[in-house]
């Protein structure tokens, strides 16, 4: 059997300022480890959360982005025409041909602070393709009149933005009749206003992308294979899910990377911290480590116990570094999409499996520190340690 | 019958360049059921050969074997099964782990077998019980005298029921009447328990509860004082 851990934990108890510290100083690389994660993971979920499996997106064949993708009226036309689109009411197409335009809006407080805001021209069907979007303020804009409906996390942070404001853009005064939410994704981002306004105001000729939903979501690589082969346009089908997850493929995982190249060096520090209070934990307990020994623990015992011990330490510094993360979950930040140079609202997002691979993470550091102290304990010489 | 037979014993160590030898073809035997004293000035290589008998140290060159079995030739995983069965040792500054109770301390070679909790608690009850501490069991060593102490380190020594009990200076840190508490034991666990008891110590007066006297000066025996009872061997 092996050394009893509560030895451990009561040895521990006995140094609690240089334990505490050591264990801060890892619960501070966690805090750092889960706060980066969550970020990347936030940013990655907005974008998830925005495209819908049951929706395509179509854009010109070759654009990597709505920004750079063109449809003219016919292409919208025929592809709405495609019996794999949805119909709703009197037999209408579930489908939104969509006006995608950037815009520099001045920041609430500076408004010499310019953002890139997306301002996106959606059919009346719009509401009703994308399930996740709801006006919870006021009412949707009116056809035929310069009205928007403006997305929750630019709410407040842009002058204008409140219920019944009027916000300047494209030349043209408009005024805000709703604020809507879209379950934290990047369309909560968003000015929406009605496509056949936007698109004069903005001097387009056409629109950027079409959104519609399937009538039959298994039937998605086909719909994909039928209106890819149509001579009469020449597009890319995404499966709307996949497009916006992969927008948020370059910048999350930049963001990922980041963190673990940020925390890698300062666990270096942290493992440090736990190597150099082991050394002195067993330093100052060589005649208990020689008692066990004589009294027949086998050296790898010895070995097990302080690694066990290191990671107990090491495990409350886990511990304080999931505390300290906690309170990041849901504070709404904001960052460029690389993916369209827009501004792109989200929620820190800490998980409970962030939490966990932020335990672990603690674990293997004080593993790491606690080896080369852990090894010398079970060769402490009993003889010389025992006078 | 020898319990402990040790054979030609040699042991140097090295102190920087200088080689200092402490046994240079030493030979002796202690007895099964034996109390013997070991005394000598200090350097004499008293407690050094107590942890040879304990397997705690190995020798330059010879044999020690105890119970038969060649102590001096086990590996350090086989010396530490060996002396978790068979030995029980007990030290001048009683070593008891300070952030465990009085229980947990004499539980401690019980981990090493495969008795049950159960059987684990009755044991400890008992050993605590025969050095007259069982109501002191949830004690940390800092809340028990010195006396007190030595006497929950005989009762981890005795717990696992081994052959052999090693004592070095077993009273050294103790008052007389503490001193006299512990001998007492010792003496009881040699008549009552017949267990074979090892003593290394300065102090006359523990020497005399000793059935057998061995001085040792420079590493070889130069008196055995007194041979009580049947204990005997060849010494020198």
């Amino acid at each position: 059997m092996k050394i009893p851990l509560i030895y451990n934990v009561r040895s521990v108890r006995q140094r609690p300022v240089s334990t505490a510290l050591t264990a801060l100083g890892i619960g501070l690389v966690v805090a750092v480890f889960i706060g980066m994660l969550a970020l990347a993971n936030g940013f990655a979920t907005a974008l998830t959360r925005t495209g819908s499996e049951q929706n395509v997106l179509v854009l010109r064949k070759g654009a990597d982005s709505e920004m750079a993708s063109n449809l003219d009226r016919d292409a919208v036309s025929a592809l709405t025409s495609s019996p794999h689109v949805a119909r709703g009411a009197e037999g209408r197409a579930l489908a939104s041909p969509e006006v995608y335009v950037v815009i520099p809006l001045g920041r609430m407080g500076d408004t010499t602070q310019l953002a890139n805001v997306v301002v996106r021209g959606v059919s009346e069907q719009a509401w009703q393709v994308r399930a996740n979007v709801a006006v919870y303020e006021g009412t949707r804009p009116s056809t035929g009149k310069n009205e928007v409906c403006v997305g929750k996390r630019l709410v407040g942070r842009f002058p204008g933005t409140g219920l019944g404001e009027t916000m300047r853009f494209a030349g043209r005064p408009w005024t805000v009749t709703c604020h809507f939410a879209a379950a934290g994704s990047a369309f909560e981002s968003e000015i929406w206003g009605e496509n056949e306004q936007i698109m004069p105001a903005m001097r387009r000729e056409g629109f950027q992308s079409l959104a519609f939903r399937l009538a039959d979501p298994a039937s998605f690589e086909e719909a994909k294979r039928l209106l890819e082969a149509d001579k009469r346009v020449t597009v890319d089908v995404y499966r709307e899910s996949a497009f916006y997850a992969k927008q948020s493929e370059l910048l999350g995982n930049i963001l990922r990377i980041l963190a673990i190249m940020i925390t890698g060096i300062m666990a270096v520090g942290a493992i440090f911290g736990a190597v150099n209070t082991m050394y002195a934990a067993v330093a100052s307990r060589a005649p208990e480590i020689a008692v066990l020994l004589t009294l027949g623990f086998r050296p790898r015992s010895i070995l097990a116990s302080f690694l066990a011990e290191s990671a107990v330490i090491a495990a409350a510094g886990g511990v304080i570094g999931c505390l300290l993360a906690l309170p990041m979950n849901g504070v709404v930040t904001s960052t460029t999409n690389w993916a369209n140079f827009s501004e792109t609202a989200f929620s820190f997002r800490v998980t409970p499996g962030l939490l966990l691979a932020g335990l672990v993470f603690a674990v293997v550091m004080g593993t790491l520190g606690g080896f080369f102290p852990a090894r010398r304990a079970s060769k402490v010489p009993v003889v010389q340690a025992i006078r | 019958m020898a319990l402990v037979e040790i054979r030609n014993v040699h042991k140097s160590f090295r102190r920087d360049a200088e080689r200092i030898d402490v046994f240079s073809g030493l030979s002796m035997d202690i007895e099964q059921g034996s109390f013997t004293a070991l005394m000598g000035p200090s350097g004499s290589g008293k407690s050094t050969l107590l942890n040879l008998i304990a397997g705690l140290d190995q020798p330059t060159s010879g044999t020690v074997r105890v119970g038969g079995a060649e102590v001096s030739a086990m590996t350090p995983a086989q010396l530490a099964e060996w002396r978790s069965r068979n030995v029980g040792f007990v030290f001048q500054q009683f070593n008891l782990l300070p952030v465990l109770t009085a229980f947990q301390n004499v539980e401690l070679p019980l981990l090493l077998t495969r008795l049950s909790k159960k059987e684990r608690d009755e044991r400890v009850r008992i050993a605590l019980g025969v050095v007259g501490l069982d109501d002191r069991l949830q004690h940390y060593p800092r809340q028990l005298s010195g006396g007190q102490e030595q006497r929950v380190a005989i009762a981890r020594a005795i717990v696992a029921d081994p052959t052999l009990v090693l004592l070095d200076e077993p009273t050294g840190q103790l008052d007389a009447r503490s001193s006299q508490e512990v001998l007492s034991l010792l003496g009881r666990l040699n008549d009552e328990f017949n267990k074979t008891i090892i003593i290394v110590t300065h102090d006359p007066h523990a020497a005399e509860r000793a059935k057998r006297q061995l001085h040792l000066d420079k590493g070889t025996f130069v008196e055995q004082a007194r041979t009580a009872g049947t204990a005997a061997g060849a010494v020198g």
